[in-house]
């Protein structure tokens, strides 16, 4: 069980320390990518803690794609970092009084008895590793106790990602298309045309 | 005796799992070692050359030559670059196209790590790959490597959303996410006959997922020098390279596994069936790479408007469409795993 705690303790020490230099380092670029180290050790407890399939997911989405747009955008944009970090102390109370709420909330769950028949934090000091598969625990209870739940958070994404299409989306004016079809339907008689050109006039 | 519970819960484990490591990893650096020269090899047979036939016999330690002569070379840092980020971008890159060996069944019970999620494992690494591209060409802080980070950034998150989407096609076949599982649900048939569509569209994500022709838009030569790794020299090159290479060798066994029954015989009959199962496995690898250069000769580099239509125009809403048929087939037919 020694390599069990050597190893909680090196993600988390991680984790923590990463997500502590994402909102101080300099660069921009730099936080991001400790965002990303943290995700990753963020997924090592996960594995820690028996729960394979949401530290795989965890990779998959946040690092894999949520992270990688995020950094492109970062990476591309000319945003003065330094300008933004002068109002910290003015939004020192809000960021706090978020993370206050954030704490009592998790915090909850420890005592929430029962939305269903599954109890939501089961406390417990060693990982829990099942003989029924991990993926198929989370599927089980997703679409049957969960299904409404489940189904109202993927059509806030939806909304979501409509409401971003539709303030990006603006008429360009005369956007030049290939035509797939069409081109590959051209040949010689249709795509060359033969003229008698006169001496000295042109076409 | 503290000594010896030392000896028995921490030095003997962990000499183990290092002699699997080696054993994961030597062979697969040598294969790559093998593959660089046969790529040349079958290149310049198909182009009318010789290829290489100077360094040992037939050329064969050709591929260990480059390698000396890369690795001798000064490693060159350009003075704006970002050094630490510099650096580790070719680390990452290599240790990722090694990480994703540790879940490979090579035969039954020949696997280093058999987990639960190891098609997700496999996944996952593959989509970090992408972050080794991208810190490379910011670090380098230059125009090419920087334009060579962006095209492969948005190529790869592109493609993994269709080859998401094959998995998904083969898993509702399987009913587990375990490679092992996948390969012994293909003892009747390989899931390249019944899922060829998806077969085709995974090998061709597969072929973006590692910068390959016809979609090394990252690298592009012809217009961006090199792509992302315009800056690199001596041994951070050679990082990449390898790295390139061992993760065509890894999405070939990942092809291999998910559609051709992995260290299955084609037929389970008397003469397939007493050849081991590792010797069809890498018969099954060899094959899938030799279409991976095969493509490379035969076909031109595709433009990047016209590689982002067929990443997001025709694979996702395709492959999507066979998700819907897949599963409706099997609740129909009541052939849903359990």
């Amino acid at each position: 069980m020694i390599l069990y705690s050597i190893s909680f303790y090196l993600f988390s020490t991680i984790a923590v320390f990463s997500a502590l230099m994402v909102i101080s380092a300099k660069n921009p670029v730099h936080s991001v990518l400790f965002l990303i180290l943290s995700f990753v050790n963020a997924s090592g407890l996960f594995v820690l803690l028996g729960a394979e399939f949401l530290a795989m997911i965890l990779v998959v989405v946040y690092v894999g794609a949520v992270a990688v747009l995020f950094l492109f955008v970062v990476m591309m944009l000319d945003i003065n970092f330094i300008k933004l970090r002068e109002g910290f102390l003015q939004y020192l109370p809000f960021g706090a009084l978020l993370g206050l709420v954030l704490i009592i909330e998790l915090g909850m769950l420890f005592y929430t008895e029962t939305y269903s028949e599954v109890r939501l934090v089961e406390f417990s000091n060693k990982p829990l590793i099942a003989e029924i598969e991990n993926t198929k625990m989370i599927g089980e209870i997703l679409y049957t106790d969960y299904f409404y739940l489940f189904q109202i958070s993927g059509i806030i994404l939806l909304v979501a990602m409509i409401g971003s299409i539709t303030l990006t989306l603006r008429d360009r004016g005369k956007v030049k298309r290939q035509d797939i079809n069409s081109q590959n339907n051209l040949d010689s008689k249709n795509a060359i045309e033969k003229k008698k050109v006169k001496l000295g006039e042109g076409i | 005796m503290l000594n010896q519970y030392f000896f028995d819960s921490f030095l003997i484990p962990g000499l183990i799992i290092i002699a699997q490591i080696l054993a994961v990893v030597v062979p697969v650096l040598i294969c790559v070692a093998f593959l660089v020269y046969s790529e040349r090899k079958v290149l310049a047979l198909i182009q009318l050359r010789r290829g290489p036939n100077i360094v040992g016999p037939f050329g064969l330690l050709q591929s260990f030559a480059d390698a000396l002569k890369l690795l001798t070379k000064e490693n060159i840092i350009p003075s704006g670059s970002n050094k630490f980020v510099f650096l580790l971008a070719p680390i990452i890159t290599m240790v990722l196209s090694l990480a994703g060996w540790a879940v490979i069944p090579f035969a039954p019970g020949l696997v280093v790590s058999d987990i639960n999620v190891g098609i997700m494992y496999l996944f996952a690494v593959s989509s970090l790959g992408v972050y080794g591209v991208i810190m490379a060409g910011w670090a380098s802080n230059s125009k090419y490597p920087f334009l060579g980070a962006l095209r492969s950034a948005a190529q790869m998150v592109s493609y993994e959303v269709s080859i998401g989407f094959v998995i998904i096609t083969v898993l509702l076949c399987v009913g587990s996410l375990n490679l092992t599982k996948i390969v012994e649900a293909q003892q009747t048939v390989w899931f390249a006959i019944p899922l060829l569509p998806m077969f085709v569209i995974f090998f061709i994500s597969a072929l973006a997922e590692t910068n390959r022709l016809p979609f090394d838009l990252p690298e592009d030569e012809s217009t961006l020098v090199a792509g992302f790794f315009t800056e690199y020299s001596s041994s951070s090159f050679v990082l990449f390279f390898l790295a390139e290479y061992a993760s065509m060798i890894l999405m070939s066994s990942m092809t291999v596994i998910l559609f051709m029954g992995g260290w299955l015989p084609p037929f389970d009959i008397y003469p397939l069936n007493v050849v081991p199962g590792i010797v069809w496995f890498t018969l099954k690898v060899i094959f899938i790479l030799f279409l991976f250069i095969w493509v490379r000769a035969t076909f031109p580099r595709y433009r990047y408007d016209q590689l982002m239509r067929l990443g997001w125009k025709v694979f996702l809403p395709f492959s999507l469409l066979w998700v819907v048929v897949t599963s409706g087939f099997l609740v129909i037919f009541d052939k849903l795993p359990s």
